[in-house]
């Protein structure tokens, strides 16, 4: 089996965790055109060399993210999302489709 | 040995039929290029040069003839998709599979026997009811069946595999096999006869874009301009797009595969269930040709994982009980282009002169003759999208008009 070394739970195996897809660069949800969002959500890069992306542990619920080698399925190193996420990510609505409250 | 056969073997006269005459050098220009000389490739080299007269064709295929997904697929041949976009394509896919062998005067050894797929939960039975009045609707021959039916089909069933009992089947009466090398030499052969140039190890590796359209391809013998370019490589699809700044859907997957020593004839449909995530099948020569999901995570390779093998394994015996004494003779994996929607991208790109046939996921081979004829309608005429295809474009993806075929694979992944 092959083993995914988790930043949270130590080696386990591979098939303990579920891949999650590319990181990516979201757009502001609020500014974004349709087309900017469509291209978010569906397209990928899909790099054969090493990539960014997310996993999740399953059991724990985890989410981190792992540098992979997509040829060779080298996983070269494994991190907490919070060395790249900074900040809190806010999912502000448009101003002008916010709910009115009667 | 007769006198007369040893005198003809000996002659210098020997008839030997050239099935592809031998490489020369690369032309500096060719109307098209065709990347990728795998089924869909060959295939559309194929219908350009017999219906439209495009003969000043050049197919690069990197390694040898039919040698990625072309060789690596299990060859199964079906139309009992869900959406009427995908049963219509299908289902004239399966159609013009019949007439192949006569067509190219060379047999590729296509075998109708029907495809049974499994139902073990309520839901799949409701689903199964809508896939065999679309699939009628569009001529195809399906129906639903019940355990007696299935029973019948195929005595050596287990009707009650583990907690997951079978409730009823869809019986495909289109489904067949085909030997799939075969369809790329017949291919081949009647487009080289043509005048179609057919280039192995020959790597596109690069292109020479001007104003906004392909000028030239870069290869490994050198730049080659061209009219037009078609990509046929399925599961190195993102490679090349990614070269021209095409942004798709694809995330690339392994897909994995086996067969067993061979059996007497005891299998005559293809029986897959999607429950247990497994297809089973018995090739002309005994064989049982076992296949079932994608991998779990994206990977350019076709290594093969014992836990995945172990998995389908254990999934083919539920079905087959026998098969536990089964000794495994091959096992492999190809690569498969997987999109959201399990649809195919296929016509027009952002780039002018530059055709796409991509997104093949797991549903590559059963379309080939289909997708060449109408990628050759799109090249002759300059880029204007054949009916057909129209749905599989891949501006679908940005005007949220997916084509959802997930729940129609052989194997749901």
């Amino acid at each position: 089996m092959k083993i995914m070394p988790c930043p949270l739970n130590g080696p386990r195996n591979i098939n303990e965790f579920t891949y999650g897809g590319e990181l990516k660069q979201m757009p502001d949800p609020a500014s974004c055109s349709d087309a900017e969002w469509a291209d978010y959500v569906f397209n990928c890069e899909n790099r054969a060399g090493v990539v960014t992306e997310w996993w999740m542990h399953n059991a724990s619920s985890y989410w981190f993210l792992a540098e992979r080698h997509t040829v060779t399925d080298e996983i070269i190193r494994t991190f907490d999302p919070k060395e790249i996420f900074t900040s809190r990510v806010d999912f502000a609505a448009k101003a002008s489709s916010k709910e009115v409250v009667a | 040995m007769p006198f007369s056969l040893l005198k003809y073997g000996l002659s210098s006269e020997y008839p030997a039929e050239v099935d592809l005459p031998a490489p020369k050098d690369l032309k500096p220009s060719y109307d098209v290029v065709i990347i990728g000389g795998g089924g869909h490739g060959l295939a559309t080299a194929y219908y350009l040069s017999k219906y439209h007269g495009v003969t000043n064709v050049a197919v690069l295929e990197k390694s040898y003839l039919g040698g990625g997904n072309t060789a690596r697929n299990t060859a199964v041949i079906r139309s009992n998709y869900l959406t009427s976009e995908g049963v219509k394509f299908y289902a004239e896919s399966v159609r013009m599979f019949k007439e192949l062998s006569n067509e190219f005067d060379f047999n590729i050894m296509y075998s109708e026997r029907g495809q049974l797929t499994l139902a073990h939960t309520d839901a799949t039975v409701r689903a199964f009811r809508q896939r065999a009045e679309v699939n009628k609707h569009f001529g195809g021959r399906t129906e639903m069946i019940d355990r007696q039916q299935i029973r019948e089909l195929v005595p050596t069933l287990n009707m009650d595999p583990g907690h997951l009992p079978v409730l009823a089947g869809l019986w495909h009466i289109d489904g067949a096999t085909a030997r799939h090398d075969a369809v790329a030499w017949g291919y081949a052969k009647q487009a080289a006869k043509r005048g179609v140039e057919i280039h192995q190890l020959t790597e596109v590796q690069d292109f020479v874009v001007e104003n906004g359209r392909i000028k030239a391809v870069k290869t490994n013998r050198g730049t080659v301009q061209c009219g037009c370019a078609v990509q046929a490589i399925a599961g190195a699809s993102s490679l090349l797009m990614n070269k021209l700044g095409i942004r798709a859907p694809i995330h690339t997957y392994p897909l994995q595969a086996m067969v067993t020593q061979p059996f007497k004839p005891f299998l005559d449909p293809l029986v897959s269930s999607s429950a247990l995530h497994c297809y089973v099948q018995q090739t002309g020569r005994g064989e049982v040709v076992i296949g079932g999901g994608s991998d779990p995570y994206p990977l350019y390779n076709t290594r093969s994982t014992l836990e995945l093998k172990e998995g389908l394994l254990a999934h083919a015996i539920e079905m087959f009980p026998f098969l536990a004494n089964a000794r495994l003779m091959r096992q492999w994996a190809g690569m498969t282009d997987m999109t959201p929607d399990y649809s195919p991208i296929m016509g027009r790109s952002p780039i002018d002169n530059y055709y796409l046939d991509a997104g093949w996921g797991t549903w590559g081979f059963k379309s080939t003759p289909i997708c060449g004829k109408t990628m050759a309608e799109l090249v002759a005429s300059g880029g204007k999208t054949p009916a057909l295809i129209a749905p599989f474009a891949l501006e679908r993806f940005s005007t949220f008009q997916q084509v959802n075929e997930m729940g129609a694979t052989a194997a749901s992944h």
